[in-house]
């Protein structure tokens, strides 16, 4: 900053000394600046996009759930009418156990078998480890809709290779789209199959995080590997797993593709609904029926409430019970 | 199935669920405006096959106007768009096919469309009359002109037929059933002899019944109000459609899954209710070494209707007046007889059904059913009736679940039909 040199003579009465102590001041000011707001500006990016991607559409769909909406057509504002008819909707309720009966039966086995995968792909011994970890990744990169259909195709009535099994061992075939459990359990095994690895991997990042001198210093104590997992693993495991239940909440919840190809794209869920989601509800109501549009953003919101109570419930009981 | 898709598709259906089409759905920056200038371009949206294929190149010759068609395989993957378009106030082609279903919903908000009686004056007398007037709005504009119907026949294997000791001539087929008690009653000898299921559905008679009503009104009265829960002709088709299942003569399969569309291949079924736009799913889903096994007669109580579509122009297109011309190229006599050879839509200009082209026309799939002949018959048998602005989505979202229901066992007869009229009541409501 030599540029003081360059300037014109400073004008009578103004002393040169001046100029210093001013730039410096213009410098610590930038720099407190600096400091104070950098920050700000680095994390500016996620949350300009979120604002625009996430906040904005959550408003505007509040906005729309407050109106008689009509997705090609008139707008009327109403209220909470919505809402109050939300609460007497059979096929509302009817998605909402439907979405937590296979949440459910899809979550709980797929955690514990997360589990169990992860110790395994831990062990210190185990040959060939880098492949099995990447190859119990591979079903969550196959896309959902390609699973959603060979699965549907192994489910089918008629000449669906499951039926065909189960007619080997003498049981007569099951029409897997038209009860409540069979359809439950053939949608909890697409879910599982895809999400079973992801899982697994976030455990095992959370297990290979754990000091290895705890393994150690229990082993020298006399604990077998069930011990070591019990008393080792598990309680030093807890945050990451809290994480993963959280995770398989809100995916869970959020079930869509699976139950709409496994019964060919019908938004109902079988003929009598045995198998609608919350989502596909919302998707019905709003982009299949054009004119409720405003009924359906009150599904998304009753949506998004249920799925912040169900964390907050998850986070309170993992945190106590993992121990 | 209640996305609707109710036109042919290929039977690579499902797999274009997962491989979606990269939709052109930008904005298209035309220049010009609705000044009458010539346009570069114009963009026609279908669904299905409507056959216009060369019809669009002959245009884009004649006219010096570029043409560009975009084909949607499935109408549950059309709908989508054409509402977004709609909503947005973006991205809608120049021309859109409109569905009978789509056009009757849509029609409650008709000043997204523009009017095209002044654009092409009066056409009234060159279609079948109630078809053309199907395509007006309550406030009177022309929202559409129509292209094709789906007037009935029946498909039926004449091989199955003739291993079960019945008469494989398509004539005297017809003639076995000119009631549905007789159609029942030769899917009952046919089951007796084969030991298998002779239609795909209960929901098969539907379409047929609900439309040999003598126009009377179905799920909405002329006010639009609901009125499945008491209406005759629909009571009718639920009775038809029950009968079926309770003679056990139906497969239990549901219509457009892939169990239907591999139940073609493997003989589940040996008959199901073909409109002219079905011939080609049928074709697609038996495979060539099928050929000649299939053929087609008359439906039980002479005709019905299912499907078919009109052409409009949505508000939104920069070229009303040359777009309107398009849609006059496409839907005259010439342009519907050339789209039924090409893929098979039934025409509903007069002049088209009358033309030799079209009344001489055999399918050689079929076993050369003089298909031209038995759908024209047909066609001028349809009765006009009322449909109100979600027929469709009480069809197929009320109607046919409830009636699968009961076939599969679900639901007793009271409480399928309590299904059917508490959900006819709140689509589109709630």
């Amino acid at each position: 900053m030599s540029l003081s040199a360059t300037q014109a003579p400073p004008s009578r009465g103004a002393p040169h000394r001046h100029a210093q102590p001013k730039r410096h001041r213009f410098s610590t000011r930038l720099a407190r600046i600096d400091l104070k707001y950098s920050p700000y500006l680095y994390i500016a990016p996620f949350f300009v996009l979120f604002a625009i991607f996430g906040f904005y559409p959550m408003v505007w769909t509040l906005w729309m759930s407050l109106h008689d909406w009509d997705l090609v057509g008139a707008h009327t504002f109403i209220g909470l009418d919505n809402y109050t008819a939300l609460i007497k909707d059979e096929y509302f309720w009817n998605a909402v156990r439907n979405t937590f009966g296979m949440f459910f039966l899809a979550t709980i086995p797929q955690l514990l078998l997360a589990l169990f995968l992860a110790n395994l792909l831990n062990r210190p011994l185990l040959r060939m480890r880098t492949f099995f970890r990447m190859a119990i990744f591979v079903p969550n990169v196959v896309s959902v809709a390609a699973v959603a259909i060979v699965f549907g195709m192994l489910f089918q009535r008629d000449f669906g290779v499951i039926n065909w099994g189960l007619d080997l061992v003498g049981i007569s075939p099951i029409d897997w789209r038209q009860e409540r459990w069979s359809s439950w359990t053939a949608i909890s095994v697409m879910v599982d199959w895809r999400w079973t690895g992801y899982n697994t991997l976030i455990l095992l990042a959370g297990m290979q995080a754990i000091p290895r001198d705890l393994y150690e210093a229990a082993a020298i104590d006399g604990a077998g590997p069930w011990r070591q997992f019990w008393t080792v693993t598990l309680p030093m495991l807890r945050p990451t797993f809290i994480f993963v239940v959280i995770l398989s909440t809100i995916g869970g919840l959020q079930l869509f593709v699976e139950p709409l190809i496994f019964n060919n794209g019908n938004i109902l869920g079988g003929t009598q609904r045995e198998f609608q989601t919350v989502q596909m509800y919302m998707f019905e109501k709003s982009i299949h029926n054009l004119s409720t549009a405003g009924y359906g953003a009150a599904v998304a919101w009753a949506l998004f409430l249920m799925i912040v109570i169900v964390s907050v419930l998850n986070f309170l009981i993992t945190r106590r019970s993992v121990k | 199935m209640s996305v609707s898709t109710r036109r042919r598709f290929a039977a690579v259906a499902l797999a274009s669920v997962a491989v979606l089409a990269v939709a052109a759905c930008g904005d298209d920056d035309n220049s010009g405006s609705n000044t009458g200038q010539k346009p570069d371009k114009l963009v026609v949206d279908t669904f299905g096959e409507a056959g216009y294929d060369d019809l669009v190149k002959q245009y884009e010759q004649q006219s010096g106007i570029k043409i560009e068609l975009r084909k949607v395989a499935q109408l549950n993957e059309f709908r989508p768009r054409i509402v977004r378009a709609l909503a947005t106030g973006k991205g809608a082609a120049d021309v859109i096919m409109l569905e009978e279903g789509i056009l009757n919903e849509l029609k409650s908000n008709p000043a997204n469309w523009v009017d095209l009686a002044p654009l092409v004056g009066d056409k009234s007398k060159d279609y079948l009359s109630w078809k053309y007037e199907l395509g007006k709005a309550p406030d009177g504009r022309l929202m559409g002109l129509p292209t094709d119907v789906g007037s009935l026949g029946i498909c039926y294997r004449s091989d199955l037929f003739k291993a079960a000791g019945l008469p494989t001539e398509r004539d005297k087929v017809g003639a076995l059933w000119p009631t549905w008690e007789q159609f029942i009653q030769t899917g009952k000898d046919y089951k007796a002899k084969t030991g298998k299921a002779f239609v795909d559905s209960s929901t098969m008679a539907v379409n047929a019944v609900m439309f040999q009503q003598n126009g009377a009104d179905l799920f909405y009265d002329k006010e639009n109000n609901v009125i499945a829960d008491k209406s005759p002709a629909v009571k009718a088709a639920w009775d038809q459609a029950v009968a079926l299942a309770d003679a056990g003569i139906t497969a239990k399969i549901t219509t457009w899954s892939p169990e239907w569309s591999a139940g073609f291949k493997q003989g589940t079924f040996a008959v199901t209710s073909c409109p002219s736009w079905m011939l080609g799913i049928v074709e697609s889903n038996s495979g060539p070494e099928n050929a000649g096994k299939w053929d087609l007669a008359a439906v039980p109580g002479g005709s019905g209707n299912w499907g078919g579509s009109w052409l409009g122009v949505p508000n939104q297109s920069k070229h009303h007046a040359e777009a309107a011309k398009l849609i006059e190229f496409l839907t005259n006599a010439q342009g519907q007889v050339a789209a039924f050879k090409k893929s098979g839509p039934l025409p509903t200009n007069l002049k088209a059904l009358e033309d030799p082209a079209f009344t001489s026309y055999t399918n050689k799939y079929f076993s050369d059913a003089p298909t031209g002949k038995i759908f024209g018959d047909s066609v001028l048998k349809i009765v006009p009736t009322y449909m109100g602005p979600k027929h469709q989505a009480v069809k197929e979202n009320a109607l046919e679940p409830a009636l699968r229901a009961y076939e599969k066992g679900e639901a007793s007869k009271a409480k399928a039909w309590e299904q059917f009229t508490k959900d006819a009541a709140t689509q589109g409501a709630f």
